[in-house]
C-alpha cells in the first residue's frame, strides 16, 4: 500500500516537468547522430531491443569501428542509410528526471537549409556542433546565422571529439574566442560553449576527469537546468481567433491560442480590425473557467458584448494593438525548389489570417556563409540575380492586398512569422520573420484597393446588405475591395 | 494566488494538439478522425472534445474495422460513441472479407494491405474526405520520426517523404488541389509514456485488454495470440495456455502479442512503462514483415 502512494507522488511530480524543444545542427562528419545517440542512451531513452537492432547493425554498416554507431538510429529511412545522409528533419523525444525534450535533428549540408529552418521554428534552445580538429568553419558560421534569424535565445556550442585533439585547453579557448568573436553582433543572448566527446561520452551527461581544466557544467546538465520560462512575450496580449464556437444561442465563443500576453477576465479587448471594444466575459476550458490564460494555452473566450468577430480576425487589449499595415518588410526564406516569380500573387498566411501578397522588392541578399549583403546598389548582384533561389535569404518588402496585424519578429514570434502558399501548386513557397512597417511612399508600386461607390453606381440601397456580405466574404479570402456611399 | 506563466509538457502538449485540432475543422470542408480504439486514439478523441467544448465536435469519427478486432474493442468502440454522442462511421472492405482473407490464410501483409490500407483508401474516396486526423506519434517509428505534422497526401493518397511541405511554427499549410488531401497527427510529439500519464491525470476511458489480467493465450513464433475467438486455426487450440497477460498496443489480435504483466491499475502501467526494456512495436507483428515496412506502408497510404 506504502509502495502505491509512492508511485503516485512520483507520477504527479513526473506529470509537471517542463517542455525544453532543442535543435542540432552539424554535420554527419561532426558526430551530431551520435551525440544525440549518446544523450538517449545515457537518458535509457532507448530500448533493449532497439539497442539489440543497432549492435546488429553497427558490425554490418556502421562506421564506428568498435563502438555502437548511433548515427544509424537517426537516420531512420531506407534512402539515407544508403546515402549515408540525413535528409530531413527527424524528431527524438527523450526525458530525465526534470524535463522533457524533444530533439529536432537536421542535417548540415547547404542544400537543406530549409530543413534547419523547420527544424528550428519552435526551438527553445540550438546545439551548434563543431569538431575540435576543423574548428569554426563556414557551415558553423551558417548555422549559428539561421539560429540568430530564427530568434533562438539559447546556444550552446559544442566542440566534439575533444578525444583527438587530446582534450587540449588551448585548442578549446582558442575555438571559443574564434566564435565569440562571429556571434557577438548577432546578439544571441545566452551562447555557452562545452568541450566533449560523445563517442566517449565525455561531458555529455557527467563531467569529464579528462577536461579538468573545464570549469563549466555537462551538456545534460545544461540541458536540465537552462532557464527557458520567459521566452514566450508576456506582455503583449494577442489572441487570433481561429474557430467560432457557437453551440446555442447564448454561447459564442472565440476559439484559439494565446498568442502573446496574459489576459484575464473582466480584461477590456478589442477586435481587430473592426475597432470594438468590449470586455472578457469568461475564459473557457474543457476543465472549467480560468482567471487568466498565458501563451500557448488554448482556450475559449466569451465576451460580454455580442460583437462580431471571425476566423483571421484578432482580439488584443485596448491601448496595445499591433501594428496594422498593408506593407512591411520582412526576412524572407526560400523553400521551394521553384524560384521566386515577383509577379506572383501569393497567398499569405499568418497566425489564423489567410490572404494574399506581392513581393515589392527585395533589399538585399544575405550570404549565408558570411553574412555579407549582396544587392545591385553594392554591386554584388545583378538585377536578374534577384529572385530568390531555394535556400537563398533576402530582406524584401511586402505590399498585401488588404491591412493585417503584426508585431516584429524578434519582438513576438507568434505575430510576427508568416508563411508564403504558391497559388497553383500549393507549395510552401517560403517563410518569414517582420522586421517593420513600411511607408507606402517608400514602395516601389502601390497597389490600390479597388473601390465600389454604390451611390455613384446607382444601386439600391435593398441591396446593399447583400454587397457588404460578399465584400467582407472576399475580404476573408485576401481579396480587399472598398465600399464607398 | 500568485500566478505563474509555465505550462507542464502534458500540458504544452494538449494545447499545440487543441490548436491543430481546431486549425483543421477551420480550415478543411469535410475533414474526419481515423479512431483505431486504441490508447492514443482515445487521447486524440478526448482533445477533440476539448477542442470545442461546450459545443459539439464538428466532425465524424471513423473506424476502419479490418473484421479481425479483439471482440472487447467492438465493445468498447460502441458504447463509447453512443455515451459521447459521437457520429460513429464504420467501414470495412467486405469484399476481401466475404473472401476469406485473414491474417492466417493471407499472412499479415496481404491482410494489411486489404483490410486496412486499402480499406481506408476505399473509405476516404467514397466520403470524400479532404483530411483524417491519425493518432500516430513520432516516437513510434524512424518513419513516423520524419513526418509532418500535416502530411500532404496526393490524389492517390500516397506519402513522398522527400517532397514534404516544410512546417514552421504553428501555422499549417492547408491549401490542396481537389482529391488531394491531408494527413494531420495531433499527437506527433506526444511519446508512449505521455500518453499513459495524461490517460491517468484525466481519467480517459480505455479499452480493458491494456490492464493485465488472466487470458487464454497461444504462443505462435514467439508472440502470445490472444484466443478467445472461433477463427483462431485448429493447430493452436491445444496449446492455449492462460497467462496473466496486457497488451502494450492494440490491433488486429491475430497480429498483436501480449506482454505478461502483473500491471492491472493505470498507475502499474506507466510504472511498467518506465522501467521498460522494450519498446512498444516489438509485439506488432507488421513492422517486421518486410525490411523498411512501416515507410513503405505509409507510402502506399497506409494510416
Amino acid at each position: 500500500m506504502e509502495n502505491k502512494l509512492n508511485i503516485k507522488e512520483y507520477l504527479d511530480k513526473d506529470e509537471q516537468k517542463d517542455l525544453l524543444r532543442l535543435l542540432t545542427a552539424g554535420s554527419v562528419d561532426d558526430g551530431k547522430s551520435t551525440l544525440i545517440g549518446r544523450l538517449l542512451f545515457d537518458s535509457k531513452k532507448l530500448y533493449e531491443d532497439q539497442l539489440a537492432a543497432l549492435e546488429r547493425d553497427s558490425k554490418r554498416m556502421g562506421n564506428a569501428g568498435d563502438h555502437i554507431d548511433y548515427a544509424l538510429l537517426c537516420d531512420g529511412l531506407k534512402a539515407e542509410r544508403e546515402q549515408g545522409i540525413t535528409i530531413d528533419v527527424a524528431y527524438r523525444y527523450f526525458s530525465t528526471n526534470n524535463r522533457k525534450f524533444i530533439i529536432a535533428d537536421t542535417p548540415g549540408h547547404e542544400q537543406y537549409t530549409r530543413n534547419m529552418i523547420t527544424g528550428g521554428s519552435t526551438a527553445n534552445l540550438a546545439i551548434i556542433l563543431v569538431d575540435a580538429r576543423l574548428g569554426i568553419i563556414t557551415q558553423t558560421c551558417r548555422h549559428t546565422f539561421l539560429v540568430s534569424l530564427l530568434g533562438i535565445k539559447h546556444v550552446v556550442l559544442a566542440v566534439n571529439k575533444m578525444d583527438l585533439v587530446d582534450f587540449s585547453e588551448e585548442r578549446f579557448n582558442e575555438i571559443v574566442a574564434a566564435y565569440m568573436k562571429f556571434v557577438q553582433p548577432l546578439g544571441i543572448p545566452d551562447v555557452t560553449c562545452i568541450p566533449l566527446s560523445a563517442l566517449d561520452g565525455d561531458n555529455v551527461v557527467e563531467k569529464s576527469e579528462r577536461t579538468p581544466w573545464y570549469k563549466g557544467i555537462s551538456l545534460l546538465e545544461l540541458l536540465e537546468t537552462v532557464s527557458i520560462g520567459n521566452d514566450h512575450n508576456l506582455t503583449d496580449f494577442r489572441f487570433p481567433v481561429q474557430y467560432v464556437l457557437r453551440p446555442n444561442l447564448d454561447f459564442r465563443g472565440f476559439c484559439g491560442k494565446i498568442a502573446s500576453g496574459v489576459v484575464r477576465k473582466g480584461d477590456e479587448v478589442m477586435a481587430l480590425p473592426s475597432g470594438k471594444k468590449s470586455r472578457i466575459k469568461s475564459i473557457v476550458t474543457y476543465e472549467g473557467e480560468l482567471d487568466y490564460a498565458y501563451p500557448p494555452q488554448a482556450v475559449t473566450l466569451t465576451l460580454e458584448d455580442e460583437i462580431d468577430v471571425s476566423r483571421g480576425e484578432m482580439l488584443v487589449h485596448t491601448g496595445n494593438a499591433p501594428v496594422i499595415d498593408r506593407n512591411f518588410e520582412a526576412m524572407l526564406v526560400w523553400m521551394d525548389e521553384e524560384a521566386m516569380d515577383v509577379d506572383k500573387s501569393f497567398f499569405i498566411k499568418h497566425t489564423t489570417h489567410t490572404g494574399r501578397i506581392r513581393i515589392d522588392g527585395i533589399k538585399y541578399k544575405v550570404d549565408v556563409n558570411t553574412m555579407e549583403h549582396l544587392s545591385v546598389e553594392n554591386g554584388r548582384l545583378k538585377q536578374e540575380e534577384l529572385p530568390l533561389q531555394l535556400n537563398q535569404i533576402a530582406r524584401v518588402t511586402l505590399t498585401a492586398a488588404q491591412p493585417f496585424f503584426f508585431d516584429a519578429y524578434q519582438k513576438n514570434k507568434a505575430c510576427g512569422s508568416f508563411i508564403l502558399i504558391d497559388p497553383i501548386t500549393h507549395n510552401t513557397s517560403a517563410v518569414g520573420m517582420i522586421i517593420d512597417r513600411v511607408e507606402a511612399k517608400d514602395m516601389a508600386c502601390v497597389m490600390e484597393i479597388p473601390t465600389l461607390n454604390l451611390t455613384a453606381m446607382g444601386i439600391g440601397e435593398e441591396h446593399y446588405r447583400a454587397i457588404e456580405k460578399v465584400v467582407k466574404e472576399l475580404g476573408r479570402q485576401g481579396i480587399a475591395v472598398k465600399l464607398e456611399r | 494566488m500568485e500566478e505563474n506563466y509555465k505550462l507542464s509538457h502534458l500540458k504544452e502538449l494538449e494545447a499545440e494538439s487543441i490548436h491543430i485540432i481546431r486549425e483543421v475543422a477551420a480550415e478543411f470542408e469535410n475533414p474526419v478522425m481515423l479512431y483505431s480504439i486504441g490508447k492514443d486514439s482515445s487521447v486524440m478523441v478526448r482533445l477533440a472534445e476539448k477542442a470545442f467544448y461546450p459545443g459539439k465536435v464538428p466532425f465524424p469519427l471513423m473506424h476502419i474495422d479490418s473484421k479481425w478486432k479483439f471482440r472487447e474493442m467492438i465493445e468498447f468502440r460502441d458504447k463509447y460513441a453512443e455515451e459521447y454522442g459521437w457520429n460513429l462511421i464504420v467501414e470495412s472492405n467486405m469484399e476481401a472479407f466475404n473472401a476469406g482473407v485473414g491474417p492466417f490464410t493471407h499472412g499479415s501483409k496481404v491482410h494489411t494491405d486489404l483490410m486496412k490500407t486499402q480499406a481506408l483508401l476505399h473509405a476516404l474516396d467514397k466520403y470524400k474526405f479532404d483530411a483524417a486526423f491519425g493518432g500516430a506519434r513520432r516516437d513510434e517509428e524512424k518513419s513516423r520520426a520524419k513526418e509532418r505534422i500535416f502530411s500532404f497526401r496526393d490524389r492517390f493518397h500516397q506519402w513522398d517523404p522527400k517532397n514534404q511541405r516544410p512546417e514552421l511554427w504553428d501555422i499549417y499549410n492547408a491549401k490542396i488541389h481537389k482529391g488531394e488531401s491531408i494527413r494531420v497527427f495531433p499527437l506527433s510529439n506526444w511519446t508512449e509514456l505521455d500518453i499513459w500519464q495524461y490517460i491517468r491525470l484525466e481519467h480517459i476511458p480505455i479499452v480493458p485488454l491494456y490492464f493485465a489480467k488472466e487470458r487464454p493465450v497461444v504462443n505462435i513464433d514467439g508472440n502470445l495470440i490472444m484466443a478467445d475467438d472461433h477463427r483462431l486455426p485448429e493447430e493452436y487450440r491445444d496449446r492455449i495456455e492462460i497467462k496473466k497477460v496486457r497488451f502494450r498496443t492494440l490491433g488486429c489480435w491475430p497480429l498483436t502479442g501480449a506482454v505478461e504483466s502483473e500491471a492491472d491499475t493505470i498507475e502499474k502501467i506507466v510504472e511498467e512503462m518506465m522501467t521498460t526494456t522494450k519498446s512498444e512495436r516489438t509485439t506488432r507483428v507488421i513492422d517486421f514483415d518486410q525490411d523498411a515496412s512501416m515507410e513503405q506502408k505509409k507510402r502506399e497510404g497506409y494510416f
